[in-house]
């Protein structure tokens, strides 16, 4: 059995033009609309603030990150001393040393 | 003493949201007419009606007042029923074998006897809407607005946001997509 596919597409359309579809609203449709908009304003302006302050965060790793790796390749400064501890103590009493130095006659 | 719609839509632009509402009252009528093109379920209607508005709210800045509020709101009707299409794009595959009897006896007597099938049978229009829902979102939209609302092309264009070519190139697939799935139909149904 043979099917004029043509003239087959032709009466679906034709069908489809021929039922064009209702427009009835439901009850209260746009009071429903306005009450939505009342909630998702509120939720819009956090949304701002928690989007920027992700922002924030991210920047503040990436930061991190660059001055940890920043520290961390960078060739240390030669110095002559090889004992932390010894540097620790000469740093820290550095102030007292120069007093020291400067009282003597 | 009512207010003109673009005076509603100042004082909605200066924070007051219930003059939105005049505004919803009167368009969702031709919103609603709009989604039912493309979605079968009230359910579904609704969620696109609610969406398309949600849009106009969010978007109302960008309207510039040179074109009727109505075409600007068709526009984000259309495309809001385009997004829709293809979020819901699952049903696609289905077999016509599921085919009801009336939707049988229809494809029947257009066989037999063509003249006797008459386009404004419930069969016609149910067996529409199933080739409709097997096309892709972007062939539905085009055969809908192009052939069954019988717009012309630079309109559809302005809807859709597509230019003109493209709307044209994409008429043709749509065509060709169509006839192929009633190709489809035909095999399952007759071979």
């Amino acid at each position: 059995m043979r099917m004029n596919l043509a003239e087959l597409q032709r009466k679906l359309i034709a069908a489809a033009r021929a039922s064009a579809p209702g427009d009835r609203v439901p009850f209260a449709f746009e009071k429903r609309v306005t009450a939505l908009l009342a909630t998702r304003v509120a939720p819009q302006n956090l949304d701002l603030w928690v989007r920027g302050l992700w922002r924030a965060a991210v920047s503040c790793v990436v930061v991190a990150l660059l001055c940890g790796a920043w520290a961390v390749f960078t060739p240390a400064a030669t110095t002559n001393s090889t004992d932390l501890s010894q540097d620790f103590e000469n740093t820290l009493l550095a102030s007292v040393d120069q007093g020291d130095q400067n009282q003597t006659p | 003493m009512e207010r003109t719609e673009s005076q509603l839509i100042a004082a909605v632009l200066k924070g007051d949201r219930a003059s939105f509402e005049p505004l919803v009252r009167k368009y969702s009528p031709r919103v609603f007419a709009t989604a039912r093109r493309y979605a079968r379920r009230e359910s579904e209607v609704e969620d696109i009606a609610q969406e398309a508005w949600l849009k106009a709210f969010e978007k109302l800045k960008s309207f510039r007042g040179d074109a009727p509020f109505e075409h600007w709101l068709m526009r984000l009707t259309v495309r809001t029923c385009y997004d829709f299409l293809r979020g819901h794009q699952r049903n696609r595959e289905l077999p016509f074998s599921d085919l009801t009897e009336p939707e049988n006896d229809w494809l029947e007597r257009f066989v037999t006897q063509p003249e006797t099938a008459s386009e404004n049978a419930e069969a016609a229009r149910l067996l529409i809407g199933r080739l409709l829902d097997r096309l892709s979102p972007s062939a539905r939209l085009v055969i809908t607005l192009l052939e069954i609302e019988d717009r012309p092309v630079k309109e559809i264009a302005r809807l859709t946001g597509w230019s003109v070519p493209l709307v044209k190139v994409r008429a043709f697939r749509a065509r060709a997509e169509m006839r192929k799935i009633l190709l489809k139909m035909a095999k399952d149904k007759y071979l």
